[in-house]
């Protein structure tokens, strides 16, 4: 479970995160929504300790996540990138096997490489793929490639980085339907972070809407709808008129 | 208030100088002290010497036969002026490879490897692979850092001693071919001239300037600004920093071997 409370982070006079609460259980999908600039990805770096908080705690099975062996701990996770942060220097293959050929669960060379081409194979991309580079692909392939690397040494917990963003409809539904699949297979626990109403309805066990630099409202995907907040309203109807401005 | 704002602006550029110096410094010595302990990069370390050292052999000997016949030319015409024309071969070997060698050679490897590491690693901070390497339990600075800094420190003075040898092969050439000399005799002269110290000091220059060279690139690399503007702005500082440290180091580095 990932318990963040009381998280604030701020650059400069920017004040991101001004008291985040959150939790996510267990084998659950979260999906955190919210406009642009309000800090969702600066929350899911911070659980990563990617980005410092300046105050307030986050525990990962009642531990800090800025305490212990950090290496360990970052092998419990997988991580898809926003515009998938492929290594372009590597080829294909050697990207989705790169965890698997260091560190504590460092394989042979061979063993690595057919891991890599089983996840390329899970994620729908042929074994030619993996001695292709990175530039080679198409923008849906690099982000299957980035899905492969993130679930390559099947991590417990699963970060996605707006999985859609600069996908057509079609790949978008592929990659959501790739995202739930893997997801509820493994059990992992998963957040993810999207502006993208139908990759939350997909994705989603749970829905946080971030605003104002706090969690303005958390609940089950299928409450959604029903809730009759006004921010959620605007938010997943695309809205222009209400609470949240438009021009920001 | 009028005269105290151009001070308080005077300290806010030294302070923000001497912030830059400490943050060099503090990354330097992290970069240093992660040289022998493992996990190591063999592979990045090798694809490091190729493109550093490899790679920057065209333009480092082509800037070092250009400066040797030129050298050869200038100690010619100057030397005539007191009918020391003899004193080419020499002059031109030492000239080589005390200064004109690990300096222009520096210079020339700093334009072409430090911009390219800069970009590189600036490039990756932007689009977030330095953040993956972190989630991928992988420490940017041993795997980007260490191999490239390590790589230029051996390397570089191996460019430098090509050059020196292409340097004075130019000087040679023009001595030969256009100034009237012996072939034999002007490799003699010069041969009999130079000394050990007057070469190991110039691959010691190389050495220091190798790790300078790298240490800016990956420095300005990974904090680099957001966006292609801030990865030109980025590679733009790796250089200039490169170049002005590289001609420093050159004469703190000489009055240190020759100073007294």
């Amino acid at each position: 479970m990932i318990e963040l409370s009381d998280v604030h982070k701020a650059f400069g006079p920017n004040k991101v995160l001004q008291g985040v609460n959150l939790t996510i259980p267990k084998g659950t999908s979260m999906v955190i929504i919210g406009g642009s600039g309000t800090g969702k990805s600066v929350l899911l770096k911070s659980v990563l300790g990617l980005v410092r908080p300046d105050s307030g705690t986050i525990t990962l099975d009642g531990q800090d996540v800025t305490k212990g062996d950090r290496e360990a701990f970052l092998a419990r996770f997988g991580m898809l990138f926003q515009g998938g942060a492929l290594f372009d220097s590597l080829r294909v293959w050697e990207n989705v096997a790169f965890r698997l050929r260091q560190g504590n669960q460092k394989r042979p060379k061979d063993e690595a490489r057919a891991i890599a081409i089983e996840k390329l194979r899970r994620v729908g991309l042929k074994e030619h793929v993996a001695d292709q580079y990175p530039a080679e692909l198409s923008g849906g392939m690099q982000k299957r490639v980035s899905l492969a690397r993130a679930i390559a040494a099947e991590p417990e917990i699963i970060f996605f980085d707006e999985p859609t963003t600069g996908l057509d409809p079609i790949m978008s539904g592929v990659i959501n339907d790739l995202i739930r699949e893997i997801v509820t297979e493994m059990g992992a626990t998963a957040m993810t972070i999207t502006h993208d109403m139908t990759s939350v309805r997909a994705i989603a066990d749970n829905v946080a809407m971030l605003h104002g630099g706090k969690v303005r409202w958390t609940g089950p995907v299928s409450q959604l709808d029903a809730t009759d907040d006004p921010y959620i309203q605007q938010f997943i109807h695309g809205r222009a008129e209400g609470p949240i401005e438009s021009v920001r | 208030m009028i005269l105290t704002t151009p001070l308080a602006a005077l300290g806010r550029v030294v302070l923000e100088a001497l912030a830059g110096i400490g943050r060099i410094a503090i990354f330097a010595a992290q970069v240093v002290s992660h040289i022998l302990r493992p996990p190591f990069y063999p592979r990045e370390f090798l694809n490091a010497i190729l493109q550093i050292g490899w790679f920057s052999l065209p333009v480092v000997g082509l800037t070092a036969l250009f400066t040797g016949g030129a050298l050869a030319l200038q100690i010619y015409a100057g030397g005539a002026r007191y009918g020391a024309e003899a004193a080419v071969p020499a002059i031109t070997a030492i000239g080589m490879v005390r200064e004109l060698g690990p300096v222009l050679g520096g210079l020339m490897v700093a334009a072409r490897v430090t911009s390219s590491i800069a970009a590189e690693i600036g490039t990756m901070k932007v689009t977030e692979q330095i953040d993956a390497l972190v989630t991928l339990s992988t420490n940017p600075l041993k795997y980007l850092a260490v191999p490239r800094v390590v790589a230029a420190v051996l390397v570089v003075p191996v460019l430098v001693a090509v050059g020196d040898s292409i340097g004075i092969a130019g000087g040679w050439l023009v001595g030969v071919n256009q100034l009237g000399f012996n072939s034999s005799t002007y490799i003699k002269n010069t041969v009999d001239f130079l000394q050990f110290w007057d070469i190991g000091s110039g691959l010691v220059k190389g050495a220091a300037f190798g790790f300078i060279i790298a240490l800016m690139g990956v420095y300005h690399g990974m904090n680099s600004g957001r966006g292609a503007q801030g990865v030109g702005a980025a590679t733009k500082s790796a250089v200039v920093a490169a170049s002005v440290l590289i001609l420093a180091a050159n004469f703190l580095l000489t009055r240190v071997f020759f100073g007294s």
